[in-house]
């Protein structure tokens, strides 16, 4: 398929590892943000390809992943409600809560409805007046667009039988709370191609300043993730921090002015609690008070819902690039994409959901490596 | 989650007084939502997100990659001669 396929050439892959063995002197530390390049890199192998100086971890940018459980127990309490339509994305369909998955209420007989877009949702409203349709509004400033159109839509159709349950997340905050520690291991960043298609790469200036680290935005397909770990590797080398958009044929630097404004018209920043990680200040969207008749909070009250997270589980240490998955003692044992235990695993985006589909129950071998030409 | 699939323009029409368009992903069309894209004419490729269009993609721009990849393999032609 055109704009894919050719960025998949095996040759070309091998050739641009070649070049970044050539220039690297020393260990560095790279993150990719964003969940599908995470999948991407474990599924091409990618990381095999690499000189053993570089390592790349693995970050939080994967939104199903880092729903907190209580967000998803609250969902489940809602669709287990009879006037309920409940929609939402496919891949949050396995992702169990304390009780089953939103599967499991489906075979039970709750009305789930798989959307391929929030749109849908919005027109299944407009079909069934006399139920409740309720979506289940995730993801990061790339779903944004969609479902912020998807609440403007139900606003100017009058659909009083259509809600959001918001759980949106931002990247930049998560990128400050991962550098800010004093323990942070991340040197540089490939950043999340898509969001910047929504933000533009100027966001990512002010954080690449105050950090002092490289930010490569990258596409997702093999060769796009390893053209910008070289523009990483190269910046690292010389001792540069900059953000550089190797995405350019889908990023401007302003992003998307319509999908910003659109937005700002109907999100407003939030706190938002990640699972595995904790209460990032000022790292979400929820609706502002105009769209309240469509906030699922604010329709449906739902008591506050306890939680309690495997002791076990590292996720958190994974999400910040401290750790990898195989160094979990439940990785492929008790914790399985079937028995999820920890934010890492519920969903294929996962760092530990991603080692567990490609078999990399072992640490990242360094005897693959391609010899620097 | 935030899968963005090239495709390509091959209808636009409105609904609800939005903008949306069939686009044509290798073969499978959908209807997308083209109101943030409103420059993407019939045959531009536009990347897709939960049927909602983003951005559309510069065929210029597309071939950057290619360009470096070429640079490099002429670098290591270069370095496989022997020195005189
Ligand atoms: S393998 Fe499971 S328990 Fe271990 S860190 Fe990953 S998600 Fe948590």
């Amino acid at each position: 398929m055109k704009f894919l396929d050719e960025y998949r050439d095996g040759p070309a892959a091998t050739r641009i590892a070649r070049a970044i063995g050539r220039i690297v002197t020393r260990p560095w530390t790279i993150m990719e943000v964003c969940g599908g390049q995470t999948h991407a890199i474990v599924r091409y192998g990618l990381d095999s390809l690499l000189p053993p100086e570089v390592e790349l971890v693995h970050g939080p940018g994967c939104p199903v992943c880092v729903t907190p459980l209580e967000t998803i127990d609250r969902a489940h309490t809602i669709a287990n409600r009879p006037e309920v339509i409940f929609c939402s994305f496919g891949d949050m369909l396995r992702v169990p809560g304390s009780n089953g998955d939103l599967l499991r209420l489906k075979s039970q007989g709750c009305d789930v409805r798989v959307v391929y877009s929030p749109l849908d949702a919005v027109n299944l409203a407009g079909a069934n007046p006399h139920r409740m349709v309720v979506f289940f509004a995730i993801g990061f400033e790339t779903t944004a667009p969609a479902n912020a159109m998807a609440a403007w839509m139900a606003k100017k159709r009058g659909l009083t039988n259509f809600s959001m349950l918001v759980s949106h997340v931002l990247v930049p905050p998560a990128i400050a709370a991962i550098l800010e520690p004093p323990d942070n291991r991340v040197q540089a960043f490939i950043g999340p191609g898509h969001v910047c298609t929504v933000m533009g790469s100027g966001e990512y200036q002010s954080l690449a300043e105050k950090y002092r680290v490289p930010i490569v935005i990258a596409g997702f397909e093999p060769l796009d993730l390893l053209e910008s770990i070289l523009g990483a590797v190269e910046q690292l080398e010389v001792g540069r921090a900059e953000v550089e958009n190797r995405y350019a044929r889908a990023v401007r630097e302003d992003g998307n002015p319509r999908s910003r404004q659109l937005i700002a018209d109907v999100f407003e920043v939030c706190d938002r609690k990640w699972r595995g990680v904790g209460t990032i200040p000022r790292s979400g969207y929820r609706l502002r008070d105009e769209y309240r008749d469509h906030d699922t909070e604010h329709l449906f009250a739902v008591r506050d819902i306890e939680t309690r997270e495997s002791a076990v589980c590292i996720s958190g240490d994974i999400l910040r690039g401290l750790k990898k998955p195989h160094q979990c003692p439940a990785f492929g044992k008790q914790c399985t994409p079937h028995t999820p235990l920890g934010a890492t695993m519920v969903s294929s985006e996962g760092a530990c959901a991603a080692y567990h589909q490609y078999g990399k129950l072992e640490p990242l071998g360094i005897a693959a490596k391609v010899d620097p030409a | 989650m935030c899968l963005g699939i090239p495709g390509q323009v091959v209808e636009r029409y409105h609904e609800h007084g939005v903008l949306m368009g069939k686009i044509d992903f290798g073969g499978v069309r959908k209807a997308v939502c083209l109101e943030h894209v409103p420059e993407a004419v019939l045959g531009d490729y536009v990347l897709v997100h939960v049927g909602f269009a983003l951005s559309r993609l510069d065929e210029a721009e597309a071939q950057r990659v290619f360009a470096l990849l070429e640079e490099l393999g002429q670098l290591e032609e270069l370095m496989e001669k022997p020195s005189p």
